[in-house]
């Protein structure tokens, strides 16, 4: 039995998801200011983790890292509606992709688990 | 097991720990994120030995080669010492061996370090005035064919260095230096593919530097360079730019002025939007940019929305 991580095409698929992902996030108006930085490199590479584990793979990520990772972000007004917004994207960056729809459902419940924690509720 | 040595101090790992296990469990405080060697934050340098495959094969080439990788993910096979990537360096002397005016505002020197210093084009060193001043200047200069290392300094208004280094340094005189940093250098191995540098003001000095060293290794594909300024008296270089487009086929080099006045062979506007303009696709590319910060902050966001992959664009912006 293959982990979700490997049926989605494991470290090339967060690859090739993460810029088109990332692109989307910078284009969207509604969101682009929490994730527009004077280092795009480093925040490129925070998607890349972000997207590794959504897919299932390795990480250590606990609760309590989102929670603290994100404060500064809820202190500047970050709620449901911008967690909304970037969950679209990344459906949107995985039907691009051509995922399977059953692959689909599976990563954005990961990533929707993670939402008391980003949102600090 | 395999010593790590930091601050000269060595430390024996333990079987199964990473360097950063290592390291963290004798206090020294490296900062981590994903420990999966995706977030790029417990990034080390190895200054001595040699780091596994496997903790280099997600960082871009610049940083691979030289000789940065994830301390999260690597299992040292031998003996390595490392450095974190913002330690404080060490000052050597350097000797001011030339000294020439470029334009109304900039001027270039040539330094000579007492000790050899290995380097890429395009890479930036620290210099330190008596006084404590510390200012950084990209190398203008490529080590395979100049013999000294090149800097080019403007003359900034609230710049103490700038007036400094142009009123008061001269040959023969020497100065502490500190180096090489920074990681926006030409990296072998993509040969045809299209390379677009932009830079403003004295950021052309390392794009001179990375275009001559893309041309030394044989770069076949378009290289498309575009120098900005406000004015035109500001361009500089400019006749031996034109003759390394003349000369070679796969150059094409453009002097941007934003400002009123623009002069013969020069283009008006920023170059930024110059390059945009001529290049609203940039997929296959891979992207120098130096600069003020504002510049190349917009031109890499740009950069990357008309497709450039991140690990494609290399960047260094100006500090105060």
């Amino acid at each position: 039995m293959s982990s979700l991580f490997e049926k989605i095409g494991g470290e090339s698929a967060v690859d090739a998801a993460v810029d088109i992902f990332y692109r989307k996030v910078l284009s969207d108006d509604s969101i682009s200011d929490f994730f527009d930085t004077t280092d795009m490199e480093a925040q490129h590479a925070k998607q890349k983790s972000f997207l590794t584990m959504a897919f299932g793979g390795p990480n250590h990520y606990t609760g309590a890292d989102m929670r603290t990772a994100h404060a500064p972000l809820v202190a500047k007004g970050l709620n449901e509606n911008h967690f909304n917004a970037v969950a679209g994207h990344l459906q949107s960056t995985l039907e691009e992709l051509k995922v399977p729809a059953d692959l689909i459902a599976d990563v954005m419940a990961i990533a929707g688990s993670t939402k008391e924690d980003v949102l600090g509720l | 097991m395999p010593n790590i040595t930091y601050q000269g101090k060595a430390y024996s790992g333990l079987p199964d720990e990473t360097v950063l296990d290592t390291m963290r469990r004798n206090g020294i405080e490296v900062p981590f994120s994903c420990r999966a060697g995706d977030c790029q934050t417990c990034m080390l340098l190895c200054k001595k030995g040699e780091i596994t495959e496997r903790s280099q094969n997600k960082l871009k080439p610049a940083l691979k080669s030289l000789n940065y990788f994830l301390a999260c993910q690597c299992q040292p096979e031998q003996d390595i010492e490392v450095s974190l990537p913002d330690d404080e360096d060490v000052y050597i002397s350097a000797r001011c061996v030339g000294k020439q005016q470029l334009s109304p505002t900039v001027w270039r020197f040539q330094l000579e370090t007492a000790v050899p210093m290995f380097y890429h084009a395009g890479q930036f060193v620290n210099l330190k005035h008596k006084a404590g001043w510390v200012r950084s200047y990209s190398l203008a200069s490529l080590p395979a064919e100049d013999e000294h290392l090149e800097i080019q300094v403007r003359r900034m208004p609230d710049g103490q260095m700038s007036h400094w280094l142009i009123d008061e340094f001269d040959v023969g005189m020497h100065i502490e230096l500190e180096g090489p940093n920074g990681h926006c250098i030409y990296t072998d191995g993509q040969a045809d593919k299209p390379i677009l540098m932009v830079g403003t003001g004295t950021g052309l000095a390392p794009l001179v530097g990375i275009l001559r060293d893309a041309l030394h290794q044989g770069h076949s594909g378009p290289i498309h360079l575009y120098h900005g300024t406000r004015n035109p008296e500001e361009i500089y270089l400019h006749d031996e730019l034109t003759e390394i487009d003349r000369q070679y086929e796969n150059v094409h080099y453009h002097a941007c002025v934003s400002g009123d006045n623009v002069a013969a062979g020069m283009q008006a506007g920023r170059a930024s939007d110059i390059a945009m303009q001529d290049h609203p696709d940039l997929k296959a590319y891979r992207i120098f940019l130096c600069g003020l910060p504002a510049m190349v902050r917009g031109m890499r966001k740009n950069a990357f929305l008309a497709g450039a992959a991140m690990p494609n664009i290399s960047a260094d912006a100006f500090t105060k």
